[in-house]
């Protein structure tokens, strides 16, 4: 059990809980009562939705596409009424779909007929997902390994997804623990996921279901040969969240990038947008079991991390708060945080100890997601992996649980094979030989680290306070996150949010919220 | 003047390097690394380490001594020179020979998504202590952001009335930049405008041959400023009489 070494006060801790809470409010109400294309989309894919017609479009998309201001009532019972009218299957309504049906022509049949079907075809859904979560215990249970501590992360980003096992296999046998697929660059901004195996994506590899088939076929058989879990990572991120935490329940993937703000600060996506979208993907994620990362390190990338550090801690209670509300467990919330203070800073290392430790503190349940130096690395690779080495320190020193790999060559490029060695090799080095420094270890009484850990605490509650009074949307449309501003009405996807209707119905919502005990 | 590498002493060509081979590692392997690294040029080599890295790929760390001469006096460079103006003399130069206010465009273009080179160029508060182009009260900035196609970026600039456009450019992975950079200036082209702006690309792996090539008057590699980019650009306006 890790030990409290900061004397935080509880009472501002809880201070800043209940500030986060009072802040969601407002933007959980606007949430219940919206829906988005993509929602619906995924809504569709949990029903059966699946494969593309001859444009390469989604058959989710066609149907969504197709139902203009009707989508205001859902777009699980016209779909639903189509495979009772037709007495199809989902895969034969799909092609037929795909071929050209209108299943908005059709009439629609008596709704307790709809509603049975509803329940029908979100068994299999719940089927399928329960059998890969029981999997993922049995295996964990079947290889029966100690856990690492932190595990570690890497990613792989050649674009095509063979080349991603290649490098995958290679990283699993250096004796990674996590491995994340980053997706292509563009993908963010596509309004639809892409379908089939793919092989060229520009930074990343595009992510599709069977991109997560692919690897995570390759992986399962990498972890029988060595005889523990390997954890496959993908994004919910985008202007698809909620359809990607879906494919990632059907893949059976263990973790997922999901945020409530980064779309917003990072990718320009209008907010009330990603607020819809990152409440339906987190009730898919914790309905499968996946252990979501949140992306506050970023903010550091266009903030600077000795100034802004507060701005981490509040998008954690943020985030949490919202993930909360999404019915997750503290268990699965991988709250992100990152190590990027300029090197140049004196005592830069002792602050960012004091920020990794408050994190362990604050959030004890959660499973912390801790980031490299990148802001600050340069084409000096040699001191890039003195920095990264800093850096594996600490994550060991304050205990964190997701360890994100720093490469070398950070500031160039998508890592190579031999830099994911060097930083695996590295990070095995200075973790093992700190194996229980955490436990020998406290923190002078009242010095550097515990007062910097009480000024960021303190910080955060003035900033929360701020954003209290503002309120969260006024909050983002004037830059108080990352420094980036973002208007409301602006950003990818607005047209895509779109509010209920008294009558609108969504079966896949409703069971989600049963199962996960939110309303 | 002749030169190469320097170790440990005057001409000695001493130099490190790493590399992956995707072959299992075994004395073959070692023996083909030193091999290869012979044909590189170098008169001596020694594989100083090795390590398999994964099922079929071997890792080396070598070093060498290069047999290589280069005379310097033959380098020419490619990169922008010229005399950097401060930020009050950039402002008064504008005063004094341009006599109005300048308009900057700038945007990270096409689906690369980073703003911090950009904002470093352009945002009030600049980078590193040099303020940015936006705090200049001779400059009239705007900086549009990042992901920006590049024709809202083109149509942005003449509804400004742009004297300059900044293009930044940072994800390189597939030469994505290049199709971006290049898909620019063949619209600026397309609408008759190339000569109506001047056309600055920059970001970590941008250099002024590359920009050149692919047709913006210059190109900003890494540590830029903004004073680096008002200098030229005030410069190349009084020079192509854009200031009027
Ligand atoms: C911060 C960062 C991010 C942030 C960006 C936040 C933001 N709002 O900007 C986030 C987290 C969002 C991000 C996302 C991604 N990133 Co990134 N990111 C970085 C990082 C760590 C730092 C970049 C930075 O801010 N540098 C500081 C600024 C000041 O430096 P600069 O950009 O070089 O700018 C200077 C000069 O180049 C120049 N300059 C720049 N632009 C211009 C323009 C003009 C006109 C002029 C004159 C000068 C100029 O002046 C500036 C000041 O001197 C780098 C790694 C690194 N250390 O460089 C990776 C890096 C750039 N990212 C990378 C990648 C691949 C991505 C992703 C594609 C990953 C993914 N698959 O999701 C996504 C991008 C998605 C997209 N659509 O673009 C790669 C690019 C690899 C490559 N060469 O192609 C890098 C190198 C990391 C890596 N090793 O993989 N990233």
């Amino acid at each position: 059990m890790l030990r409290n070494k900061l004397n935080l006060s509880d009472e501002k801790i809880a201070r800043a809980r209940e500030l986060a809470s009072v802040i969601s409010e407002p933007v959980q109400e606007f949430i219940d009562k919206s829906t988005t294309t993509t929602v619906e989309r995924a809504t569709l894919r949990i029903l059966g939705a699946d494969g593309v017609d001859a444009d390469d479009q989604p058959i989710a998309n066609v149907v969504v596409d197709n139902m203009g201001d009707n989508l205001a009532f859902g777009a699980a019972k016209p779909y639903i009424n189509a495979l009772l009218k037709k007495g199809f299957t989902p895969d034969e309504l799909n092609t037929a779909i795909a071929e050209g049906l209108d299943i908005h022509e059709l009439e629609l049949t008596d709704f307790t007929h709809i509603k049975a079907k509803a329940d029908e075809l979100i068994q299999i859904f719940a089927e399928k997902v329960k059998k890969n979560v029981k999997y993922r215990n049995d295996k964990i249970k079947e290889y029966n390994r100690p856990e690492s501590n932190p595990k570690l992360y890497i990613i792989v980003a050649s674009g095509n997804i063979y080349e991603d096992v290649k490098q995958a296999e290679s990283a699993a046998e250096l004796g990674v623990d996590i491995i994340a697929v980053i997706r292509a660059t563009a993908q963010s901004l596509l309004d639809f996921v892409p379908y089939g195996p793919t092989t060229e994506g520009f930074g990343g590899t595009y992510a599709t279901q069977e991109n997560f088939k692919i690897m995570r076929a390759a992986l399962d058989k990498v972890c029988d040969k060595q005889g523990r879990y390997i954890s496959l990572v993908n994004y919910c991120s985008g202007l698809c969240m909620p359809e990607i935490a879906v494919m990632g329940a059907f893949e059976r993937l263990d973790m997922m990038l999901n945020d409530s703000m980064y779309g917003i600060l990072f990718r320009d996506i209008n907010m009330y947008r990603t607020f819809v979208d990152q409440k339906f993907s987190r009730m898919v994620n914790t309905y499968a079991d996946v252990i979501i990362n949140t992306g506050e390190d970023n903010y550091l990338t266009t903030s600077d991390a000795f100034e802004s550090a507060y701005t981490v801690l509040a998008s954690q209670f943020i985030n949490e708060k919202f993930a909360y509300n999404a019915g997750m467990p503290a268990r699965l919330m991988g709250l992100g945080h990152a190590f990027e203070m300029d090197p140049e800073i004196k005592n830069g290392f002792l602050y960012e100890m004091a920020q990794a430790q408050m994190a362990r503190e604050i959030f004890p349940e959660a499973p912390l997601k801790y980031m490299p130096p990148t802001k600050h690395m340069t084409g000096n690779v040699f001191m890039g992996h003195t920095m990264d080495a800093m850096f594996n320190f600490a994550s060991k020193a304050t205990g964190q649980s997701i360890h994100l790999l720093g490469m070398l060559t950070e500031a160039l490029h998508t890592p190579y094979m031999q830099d994911r060695f060097l930083a695996i090799e590295s990070a095995k080095y200075v973790m093992n030989s700190m194996e229980d420094f955490y436990d020998e270890v406290e923190f002078k009484k009242d010095g550097l680290i515990m007062q910097r850990a009480e000024k960021v605490l303190n910080q955060t509650i003035v900033f929360l306070e701020s954003v209290q009074k503002k309120g969260m949307f006024d909050s983002i449309e004037e830059g108080l996150f990352a420094e980036m501003k973002r208007p409301k009405a602006r950003g990818k996807g607005v047209k895509g949010v779109i509010e209920r209707a008294p009558s609108y119905w969504n079966p896949t919502e409703e069971f989600l919220k049963r199962e996960l005990g939110i309303n | 003047m002749n030169i190469k590498p320097y170790g440990d002493a005057l001409d000695d060509g001493a130099m490190q390097l790493s590399f992956t081979l995707p072959v299992p590692l075994d004395a073959k392997a070692r023996e083909a690394a030193r091999v290869y690294v012979m044909k590189l040029g170098f008169e001596k080599a020694e594989i100083v380490y090795s390590k398999s890295i994964a099922e079929n790929f071997s890792f080396f760390v070598c070093y060498g001594k290069s047999a290589v001469v280069l005379d310097y006096d033959t380098v020419v460079v490619e990169e922008l020179e010229q005399e950097v103006m401060s930020y009050d003399e950039i402002n008064e130069f504008i005063k004094r020979e341009i006599k109005r206010k300048v308009v900057i465009v700038g945007a990270c273009t096409g689906t690369d998504a980073h703003t911090v080179g950009i904002d470093a160029i352009m945002n009030m508060k600049g980078y590193n202590h040099h303020w940015g182009l936006e705090r200049y009260p001779m400059i009239e900035a705007y900086n549009l952001g990042a992901q920006v196609p590049n024709e809202e970026l083109i149509k942005f600039a003449e509804e400004v009335n742009a004297d300059a456009v900044l293009v930044s450019q940072i994800v390189t992975g597939q030469d994505s930049h290049i199709k971006t950079l290049t898909e620019f200036v063949e619209l600026l082209e397309a609408e008759g405008l190339r000569d109506k702006f001047i056309t600055v690309a920059g970001g970590p792996r941008i250099g002024n041959k590359l920009a050149l090539e692919i047709g913006y008057d210059v190109g900003f590699g890494r540590a830029v400023y903004s004073e680096d980019v008002a200098t030229y650009v005030v410069e190349k306006m009084v020079e192509r009489k854009l200031a009027s």
